[in-house]
């Protein structure tokens, strides 16, 4: 049975041809996955391939809009009317909740010795669609409908309604990849709620499951802790919640404890995720991490020098009441002076 | 080689690559067979020099383009699979389907293990034991999709 379209040559010449073909391609392809790992400017190209891929993913997506399309037309009143009920509840209780959380933030901005409670880190919302595409299966990965026209930049935070979803990856004109927090390549640093711990939470590739692997096995850490974004890493700002936590191993044979945190948003069933731009003057935005200066947070917090090591200003006041001499009454004039100027919230405070 | 076998071949890739890409419930998408990549080894076994391992790079920088973590990822394994059919295409054509099920189980177990390393290699790994399992459905489904393929073109001769 010879192969068809055989033009010439022995199978053994042709076998020795593929060999070649095939180590050139393999070539090709290492080059490829080399620039695309160590420079940026393949990302132009992936910009491209976006801009190639879209339309062809919005029309294997269309059966699924189409179907959530004729679920709204075809909606019967009373499921809508149930739907309206159920949404004026929310809207009041969440409306009953914000009103607090202005109390608190007003609160809260007093005690920090502010004037006025500060603008909320949230500056601008978008909502995006999610497009129903295979994009890796065992990967946890997203395509939203917007991209670069909507000004989507990339390592923009992405939330739903219920909590932190994801950050964007790769941004094509239209279109942008959402890696989820549950995604292997996902590390996102957040904070124990009840006790301010700070961690790294990594996606495990279960959609249900988020995982904190560098806790001690000692650490302080319940089942039922709530876990908020702890603003480091420059990506999400600071208190957004993450998930709770499901599963506690201390295990004191091991160096670190097993921790399991299922996220709050609702990863799986949203259609719909809001794309984040927030304010870089809140003290609530992400820190860029660079050495040795502050880009962003509240602007009034700024290092101290460092405090001077005299005996009256290492001493509480009450000591330097305490001793009588002239002289001294004036370094203790002094002392509370310096140590009035110095409480600033995260100022170097010495015991 | 003829104007029909390079139709037949687009044709039946664009189709494996829808089946590829719709989105289906997540269980159902664990167990997806490589559609795409077992359409370019058939191809590479039934007309290896009219596809070939340029049409295997090809189709592989697609998935690249949809899936792939790192880009040339999957066209390095999809061009190693098409080498493999093209180079071994008389053994394996030759055999029952059962058994040209069990050489197609290995090609794509290297597949994998491919993607496997370049993902360990890029800083994406991804160690579940679950990406293995589109070898073994791909391997149980390659008879049926040998008979559908083989439907799409048969070579005059």
């Amino acid at each position: 049975m010879a192969a068809f379209g055989t033009r010439s040559g022995s199978p053994r010449n042709r076998g020795g041809a593929a060999g070649f073909r095939f180590a050139l391609y393999a070539l090709l392809s290492v080059l490829i996955m080399v620039l695309d790992q160590r420079l940026d400017w393949l990302e132009r190209v992936r910009f491209a391939l976006q801009a190639v891929t879209y339309p062809i993913e919005v029309v294997l997506n269309s059966p699924v809009t189409g179907w959530h399309w004729l679920e709204r037309e075809f909606a019967s009143r009373h499921a809508l009317e149930a739907e309206n009920q159920r949404l004026r509840e929310r809207l009041h209780e969440l409306e009953m909740r914000t009103l607090r959380v202005d109390a608190l933030a007003a609160q809260n901005a007093a005690l920090i010795g502010l004037k006025n409670a500060l603008p909320p880190v949230a500056e601008r919302w978008l909502p995006a669609q999610i497009v129903n595409i295979e994009l890796g299966g065992l990967r946890q990965r997203v395509l939203v409908d917007r991209g670069e026209r909507n000004g989507v930049f990339r390592n923009q935070a992405v939330l739903d309604d219920y909590g932190v979803v994801g950050q964007t990856m790769h941004v094509g004109p239209w279109s942008a990849q959402v890696l989820l927090i549950t995604d292997p390549d996902q590390d996102l640093p957040v904070q124990v709620e009840r006790t301010g711990l700070r961690t790294i939470a990594v996606g495990t590739g279960d959609p249900t499951a988020l995982a904190l692997p560098y806790l001690p096995a000692n650490a302080n850490i319940r089942v039922g802790d709530v876990l908020v974004t702890s603003g480091l890493g420059g990506v999400f700002p600071s208190g957004y919640p993450v998930g709770r936590v499901t599963d506690v191993h201390p295990d004191a044979a091991q160096p670190l404890a097993r921790v399991v945190a299922a996220p709050f948003a609702h990863l799986q069933t949203d259609r719909e995720v809001m794309l984040l731009w927030f304010r870089h003057s809140s003290p609530a935005a992400p820190l860029k991490e660079r050495a040795g200066e502050l880009t962003s947070g509240n602007p009034s917090i700024q290092p101290l020098p460092a405090p001077k090591r005299s005996r009256a200003a290492a001493r509480p006041p009450s000591r330097a009441r305490a001793a009588p001499p002239q002289p001294s009454r004036k370094s203790s004039a002094r002392a509370p002076a310096k140590a009035r100027s110095a409480p600033a919230p995260s100022g170097p405070r010495k015991p | 080689m003829s104007a029909s076998a390079r139709g037949a071949i687009f044709k039946t890739a664009l189709i494996a690559l829808v089946l590829t890409l719709v989105p289906l419930p997540t269980w159902l998408a664990i167990i997806r067979p490589e559609f795409l990549v077992l359409t370019v080894l058939y191809w590479s076994i039934q007309a290896p020099f009219a596809g070939g391992i340029g049409f295997g790079w090809f189709a592989g920088l697609l998935l690249d383009a949809f899936q792939g973590p790192v880009l040339g990822e999957h066209a390095l394994a999809v061009a190693l699979v098409a080498y493999l059919g093209v180079h071994e295409h008389q053994r394996i054509r030759t055999k029952p389907l059962l058994q040209q099920s069990l050489v197609v189980f290995v090609i794509l177990v290297l597949y994998e293990f491919v993607l496997f390393a370049v993902d360990g290699w890029s800083g994406h790994p991804l160690v579940t034991p679950l990406r293995w399992v589109p070898a073994a459905t791909g391997a149980m489904i390659w008879p049926a999709l040998a008979g559908v393929l083989s439907r799409s073109y048969r070579p005059r001769t």
